[in-house]
């Protein structure tokens, strides 16, 4: 192995030597873990991966190197990133760059050649945790105790950090909406950190969005009369983003509106309802998620730390949660551990799932929910 | 959905005997199955003709049919058992064909007997290659372009049309089955007429090469809900051009980018929607052009496949298990997946190590044949590895072939041959690419001219560094951090010894001094996101170490290892009986083997599985780690064997025969002297090192003499030779096969009747003798390739107790505790003893179906402790002496031979073992048993017609007798000049056709004319070119029966004779059993002439 040594140093004081494949100096996060085995460039340029220092299981990555257009925001959103092995040569067609030369470029701090599986297997044992990349700070008792001084993820509102300043039309990012839908609709998106491909697949249902700000008051999107708002994914505590659970709250009832993830999150809480963080948290591209609805199973792609408490409504006789703006169906589960993964009201238009419809990475199972969503504004 | 109803009894079709591209992965998929359904309570009745498979021994269904996989026999199994579905999709392809066959007959519906798992219909649309495209043109997926062809003209048609290079595939086939590529129109022409041969239906698929591509499968499961998931993604190493069995291949996928990978996923879940896939697993293939990104679907299997148990290793998913399940209405979500316990069977499995599989051939074996790799598959068997890394787990993979000199690591610049060279695929090209960078050429420019990925390249790159960094340093200069490093890149000791000039286990003690050792991880199918509950492991080069405190003392079995013709799936069977048995006897079985394909690999078949090679390094850091009571070596063939001095010089206890007996009985030397001590006659020998001394040897016992290397299994390299000349060419093969074991060289007892003994010895010298099998091939045919039988057709009760009590001294004498297995020939009224080997042998599954005892588990109960004596207490082994001579049954085994893939190669049958399967014929006639397992091998027995008959002069006299029985029984005979003339004489009408030397009408141009429906030929010698050579070789090619033995002859002629007469009810084997214990024995089966007639 060639590069400077680098330490990676958790909140319980495990340490992990390795080599930096980044940049060089050091960053801070919470440790989060994700089981995908392909698509680390999605995952890297993800927004809700923002204060995050990510580990990937499988150990061998950056294989097919970094492809611009795949980028799912304008850039690395890490905040350090973790891997066995990265490959020094990047082999594909349209390979732009190496991992570690993205890596770099975007000044994240990252290592490799250390036991992922380990660390994968501390973390699901002890829950997620604050930790530390560094390649100047490489005694472990003193990196661990910064660790212990820096920030968590429970109460940081990151949206702020990783909004668009100003809105702006999907279309210049992505193109115009698909015409072959019927009539072209108008919708907004608050822009709590959102991927990029939730908005080429709302233009590929023929949907025109203008994407706002995260803190855009709800008066001011309501005067653009949209026919539908979305919500989108994002980092951080929901419980701290208040703006967005008011601005759902707001526009509950007066417009459909559909929530992915942080999305889904804001949902909720506009609903009455509560988030709590999970131990271990849903990253990865294989989780089996049922639709009560239909009793179908698809296989999707998740990243969240937080999720919507199925226990905060009182339930009526058909097992509708009971909230302020109606009955609500909690729709969606996850067949692996339980977890409410999306829930339908039934007396406003408005819906959302806490996992990613809109892959990137991940299976494609979910994409309908696009076309759910526009059937919700071509049904007022 | 749950389980339907509607269905009861379950009829499962097993795949047959193993041949090239179908192996015993259908024996992991079909025991799968049978276990479940059963456990689902249902009943199920099996047929399968291999008796050394696990499902059929006769616990795993309620009624198990050892019978012929033809449609008419399996249809009187259906009449009699009257199942109410038949589940077509484990069987492989043969079980496949079998129910289209009678599935289109009508019969099935005629029967009210349904398919599960998948529909005729869905079957015919994924076979039929051309009907396959046009379903996937139209559901908008991207093929190569193609035609379909029923005769070679309208093949040669599409050649130009399409542009040369073309690729021929045939429908209905298996493992490459008569496909091949064709750079002009002559080459299409013959390449064309083979595959419409090949394929069952006369169609052909004549298709543009993308030779070169990258090649891709995915494993695809659905329920009956269309809830679909991948299992498993595995790129192809080798690209395009070598088939995927043949082909190095790695799991998971490792360079696509999740864009390109989730529309292959996208591709493959439409495919199994549009050809009606309604429930089980399927593989797709598809093609990338590493320019373009183009991906095109090459094919799909709608059942299970030897990748699908490749992927059920790789990720601890069940393919099979949970296909069998679906198949009768269970969904995905209603299946828990058996490793987390906690989460649904609705998943996709996740890794977070790298699995490489590699091939392994067996090219040595047919010298007249091409090693070079194409598009029909030519590998006997594979190993899986798994590391946390490629370069890791290919390492270790390579350890695992067991052949040298690819399992020592990495090769410097010697035998780097041209760039050009690398674009031919071959056993070793990794090797080559890894010469080629030593010699400095670039990662691109060898990735340009072998088109295998640069990324797979650049791997190989960094261990070539790795183990130019460490080459020429003595051991004691090489630190832990080297060490690791080394290991890490997948060097193995045997690779840092030979780049150290060290030796292999004192790279292993520098190790050990330094603490550089593996620490074992888990395959739980969620890379550590959920806690794993089954103990399946792999060792790496890390950190932390998984492995969990067992409850119970542990004993250690080592498998046998990837298959290769001579140590087979029959070791498997062993080692899967001797974990059962450890259980019983109150042990936790830790499993250690490489084979993907096996049973033993099943996680469900022991308590503890090791996927490990059995390579020294690997199997003592298992055993350091599990602390064994002991380890049981002799039951994976002779893989273990050579492994267990080291265990026992590391402190291990190896259970049973110790490894000086076990010396004593191979070495032929120290064999010898026994057998004299004993006064046991052995054919004269002597040892040879050089030449010289050979020619001497040969010279004091007087030719027809046989040579051959000790140590090694299935007669490799052995051969009988009849003068100085031949011996010289011989005796240089053989001494190459083990380096530093002299050659032997005995006298060829010619004629002699040859015999297999099966026995267990226990720790107090008792003996139970399973069974004494008497050959039907003349001693001089492999015991592995001969046909045999029980019980014997023509020894004496008193040579049948001198065999056994020959077998009881021996035992004693060397020493042995467990099996034995012992070849005698019989001849002048004497009976010698030719080899020993004191572990499982070949024939273990055979005679345990044939007796109703499993001899492997007795042998595991004797190895931790029991005695027989014990055991015939508890009805373990028959209190009845001689059991399997009163068996109202006859049993006969016949061997598979691959000859059909290797073109050129001669078909008579040798010393040297060639063949790659066996089945059996079960029957209470013992013409009908025999007619059976002729029939099972795939020598459909003519019952009219042209029998060809050209025969040795020595057999001349003795061939009269079965020529007038055929001419009577109404067939033609067709002979060249010198048999002609014998059988004239003898008042036989026949007709005389022209040798292949004589005319251009010659008897060959008859056989591929389709003129002769059975071949006799008995050879002399076997010079190659010769007609005799021509003639096989035609028949092999044409698919005519030809038999080159006497003894053979007759077998056929009698068995001729029962298939004319009435068939006979099929009976399952545990009707059988239950007849042994009480029926009386019936006459034993004759070969030989009746007296007057003949000679
Ligand atoms: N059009 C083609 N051009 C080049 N190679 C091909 C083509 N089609 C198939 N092959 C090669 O032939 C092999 C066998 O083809 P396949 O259809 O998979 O046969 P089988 O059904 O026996 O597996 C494939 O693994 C692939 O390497
Ligand atoms: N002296 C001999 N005379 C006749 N045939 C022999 C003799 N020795 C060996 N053979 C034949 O060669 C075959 C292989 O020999 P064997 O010692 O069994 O090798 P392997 O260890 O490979 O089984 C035997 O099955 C037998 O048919
Ligand atoms: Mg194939
Ligand atoms: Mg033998």
């Amino acid at each position: 192995m060639s590069g400077a040594a680098a330490l990676l140093a958790l909140e319980d004081g495990t340490t992990y030597r390795g080599t930096a494949i980044g940049a060089e100096g050091e960053s801070f996060g919470e440790v989060v873990c994700n089981t995908a085995m392909a698509g680390y460039q999605e995952v890297l340029t993800d927004p809700s991966y923002a204060g995050q220092i990510v580990a990937m299981t499988a150990p061998q990555q950056g294989n097919y190197g970094i492809a611009d257009e795949d980028d799912e925001s304008w850039g690395v959103q890490v905040a350090g990133f973790v891997v066995r092995e990265a490959s020094r040569r990047a082999s594909s067609w349209r390979a732009d760059r190496t991992l570690q030369d993205a890596l770099a470029g975007a000044g994240v701090v990252a290592i490799e050649g250390l036991d992922t599986r380990a660390l994968t297997l501390t973390v699901r044992e002890r829950g997620a945790m604050r930790a530390a990349i560094s390649t100047v700070d490489l005694d472990p008792p003193s990196l661990v105790a910064r660790v212990g001084t820096s920030p968590g993820m429970a109460g940081a509102d990151l949206a702020r950090t990783v909004t668009t300043s100003a809105p702006y039309a999907a279309a210049d990012l992505v193109g115009p909406a698909a015409p072959d839908h019927g009539p072209i609709l108008r919708v907004a998106a608050y822009d709590l950190g959102m991927k990029r491909n939730i908005l080429r697949l709302l233009a590929a249902h023929g949907i025109e969005t203008t994407v706002f700000p995260a803190q855009t008051p709800a008066a001011e999107v309501a005067a653009g009369e949209f026919e539908g708002v979305f919500f989108s994914n994002g980092p951080g505590d929901p419980a701290a983003t208040a703006y967005g659970i008011a601005a759902c709250r707001d526009l509950l009832g007066k417009v459909p509106i559909f929530g992915i993830c942080l999305g889904n999150q804001m949902l909720g809480l506009a609903l009455g309802g509560r988030t709590y963080k999970m131990a271990f948290g849903h990253r990865g591209v294989n989780h089996p998620v049922q639709d009560l609805a239909t009793g179908a199973v698809a296989i999707t792609s998740h990243n969240h730390g937080f999720a919507v408490d199925p226990a905060a409504w009182t339930r009526d006789a058909e097992g509708y949660a009971v909230t302020d703006h109606g009955r609500v169906h909690l729709s969606h589960w996850n067949l692996n551990d339980g977890t409410l993964e999306g829930m339908r009201c039934l007396d406003v238009p408005a819906f959302s799932v806490q996992y990613h419809p809109e892959a990137a990475p991940g299976p494609h199972d979910a994409v309908p929910l696009f076309a759910e969503f526009r059937a919700a504004m071509e049904a007022v | 959905m749950p389980r339907r109803q509607d269905l009861h009894r379950i009829m499962v079709i097993g795949s047959g005997p193993i041949v090239i591209g179908q192996a015993c992965e259908f024996d992991y998929s079909g025991t799968q199955a049978c276990t479940v359904l059963r456990r689902e309570g249902f009943e199920i009745s099996l047929v399968n003709s291999n008796p050394a498979t696990i499902m059929t021994d006769p616990s795993f269904a309620d009624r198990t049919y050892i019978e012929p996989l033809t449609p008419a026999s399996v249809l009187a199994v259906i009449e009699r058992e009257k199942p109410d579905a038949i589940l077509p999709t484990l069987g492989g392809q043969t079980g496949l064909n079998v129910s289209v066959a009678l599935a289109e007959s009508g019969e099935l519906d005629r029967l009210g007997v349904r398919l599960i798992g998948a529909s005729l219909e869905a079957i015919h649309m994924a076979e039929d290659r051309s009907g396959f495209q046009r379903a996937m043109r139209d559901a908008g997926l991207d093929v190569p372009r193609s035609g379909t062809a029923t005769t070679v003209e309208g093949a040669l048609a599409l050649g130009p049309e399409l542009g040369f290079p073309v690729i021929v595939r045939a429908s209905f086939t298996l493992g490459g089955g008569g496909s091949g590529f064709a750079a002009d129109a002559a080459e299409l022409a013959t390449t064309a007429s083979r595959g419409l041969a090949a394929s069952p239906v006369g169609e052909i698929l004549i298709e543009e090469s993308i030779a070169g591509w990258k090649e891709f499968e995915l494993e695809v499961m659905r329920d009956g809900a269309d809830d679909a998931v991948i299992v498993c993604s595995i790129e192809n190493v080798d690209p395009m051009g070598v088939h995927t069995g043949d082909s190095i291949t790695v799991a998971p996928q490792m360079t696509l980018t999740d864009r390109e990978y989730q529309q292959m996923r996208d591709a493959a879940i439409q495919v199994l929607r549009v050809i009606g896939v309604e429930t089980g697993g399927s593989n797709v293939q598809f093609a990338v052009d590493p320019r373009t990104g183009r991906q095109v679907v090459i094919e799909m299997n709608p059942r299970v496949s030897r990748s699908s148990a490749l992927a059920s290793k790789a990720t601890g998913f069940p393919i099979a298990k949970i296909a069998a399940l679906l198949a009768v209405g269970y969904r995905l979500e209603e299946i828990r997946n058996d490793i987390t316990r906690e989460t649904p069977a609705a998943f996709e499995p996740t890794l977070d190590y790298v699995v490489v599989k590699v091939p392994r051939f067996a090219f040595e074996k047919f010298p007249e044949a091409s090693p070079v790799l194409g598009s029909t598959m030519k590998s006997v068997g594979e190993v899986m590895a798994i590391g946390r890394t490629f370069r890791e787990a290919l390492g270790k993979a390579w350890r695992g072939i067991e052949k040298e000199p690819l399992g020592s690591g990495w090769p410097d610049g010697r035998g780097a041959g041209s760039l050009d060279a690398l674009a031919v695929g071959s056993e070793d090209r990794l090797h080559r690419i890894g010469a080629a960078l030593a010699t400095g050429h670039g990662v691109d420019e060898v990735a340009a001219a072998s088109d295998v990925d640069p990324w797979f390249v650049d791997q190989i790159a960094r261990t070539v560094e790795e183990a130019s960094g460490v080459r020429g340093r003595p051991l004691s200069m090489l630190g832990a951090g080297d060490l690791r490093a080394a290991k890490r890149a997948g060097l193995g000791d045997a690779a840092i010894a030979g780049l150290t000039g060290a030796t292999e286990a004192a790279v292993r003690r520098h190790r050990d001094a330094l603490g550089v050792s593996p620490v074992f991880k888990t395959v739980d199918t969620c890379a550590g996101e959920f806690p794993a509950s089954t103990p399946y492991h792999y060792s790496t080069y890390e950190e932390t170490d998984e492995v969990r405190p067992a409850e119970r003392p542990r004993v250690v079995i080592l498998g046998a290892g990837p298959n290769r013709i001579g140590q087979g799936i029959e070791f498997d069977y062993a080692c899967v009986h001797a974990a059962f048995a450890l259980e019983e006897a109150g042990f936790e079985s830790v499993m250690l083997n490489s084979n993907p394909e096996t049973v033993s690999t099943d996680y469900d078949t022991s308590s503890r599985l090791y996927f490990e090679p059995l390579a020294p390094e690997d199997v003592l850091a298992v055993c350091r780690r599990e602390t064994p009571v002991g380890v049981i070596a002799q039951f994976g063939g002779q893989t273990p064997l050579r492994l267990a001095r080291t265990l026992q010089e590391e402190g291990f206890t190896i259970l049973g025969t110790p490894p000086d007996a076990i010396d004593l009985a191979e070495d032929r030397g120290k064999f010898a002297e026994v057998l004299a001590e004993l006064a046991i006659p052995a054919p004269p020998h002597g040892e040879a090192r050089t030449m010289a001394e050979a020619r001497e040897v040969a010279s004091r016992i007087g030719y027809p003499v046989v040579v051959r290397p000790s140590y090694v299994l299935g007669g490799r390299a052995m051969e009988i030779v009849y003068d100085d000349d031949e011996l010289e060419r011989f005796v240089r093969s053989a001494a190459e096969a083990s380096p530093d074991h002299p050659v032997l060289v005995d006298r060829f007892l010619e004629g002699a009747i040859e015999v297999d003994v099966d026995a267990v010895v226990d720790a107090h010298g008792d003996v139970f003798v399973g069974a004494v099998m008497e050959h039907i091939e003349e001693a001089g045919v492999h015991s592995g390739d001969s046909s045999c039988q029980i019980p014997p057709a023509t020894l004496s009760d008193d040579e049948l107790d001198t065999i056994e009590d020959i077998a009881r001294r021996l035992g004693r004498r060397l020493g042995v505790v467990g099996l034995l297995n012992l070849q005698l020939a019989v001849k002048d009224e004497r009976i010698w003893v030719l080899e020993a080997n004191p572990r499982a042998s070949r024939t273990v599954p055979f005679v345990s179906k044939v007796i109703g005892v499993s001899l492997a588990r007795v042998a595991t109960l004797v190895l931790t402790g029991a005695s027989l004596e014990d055991l015939r207490g508890r009805g373990v082994v028959p209190t009845a002496a001689h059991h399997y001579r009163h068996l109202p049954y006859t049993s006969v085994k016949a061997a598979v031979l691959p000859f059909g893939r290797f073109e050129g190669a001669d078909t008579i049958l040798g010393p040297e073992m060639r063949s790659t399967g066996e089945v059996m014929g079960i029957d209470a006639d013992s013409g009908m048993a025999l007619a059976k397992a002729m029939v099972a091998a795939g020598h459909a027995l003519p019952v009219s017609g042209t029998v060809f008959v050209s025969v040795a002069n020595r057999d001349k006299r003795a061939i009269v007798f079965p020529a007038k029985r055929l001419a009577d029984l109404g067939f033609r005979l067709m002979a060249t000049r010198g048999t002609a003339g014998v059988l004239e004489r003898a008042g036989i009408p026949v007709e005389r056709v022209a040798k292949v030397s004589e005319a251009d009408d010659n008897v060959a141009a008859r056989i591929t004319a389709g003129d002769i429906d059975l071949v006799i030929n008995t050879p002399f010698g076997r010079a190659p070119r010769t007609d005799g050579s021509r003639i096989r070789t035609a028949s092999a090619t044409a698919g005519v029966p030809c038999i080159t033995t006497l003894p053979g002859v007759f077998a056929a002629v009698r068995g001729i004779e029962t298939l004319m007469g009435e068939p006979t009810e099929p009976r399952s084997i545990q009707e059988h059993h239950a007849a042994a214990v009480a029926g009386p024995s019936q006459g034993r089966l004759r070969f030989e002439p009746p007296s007057g007639a003949g000679p």
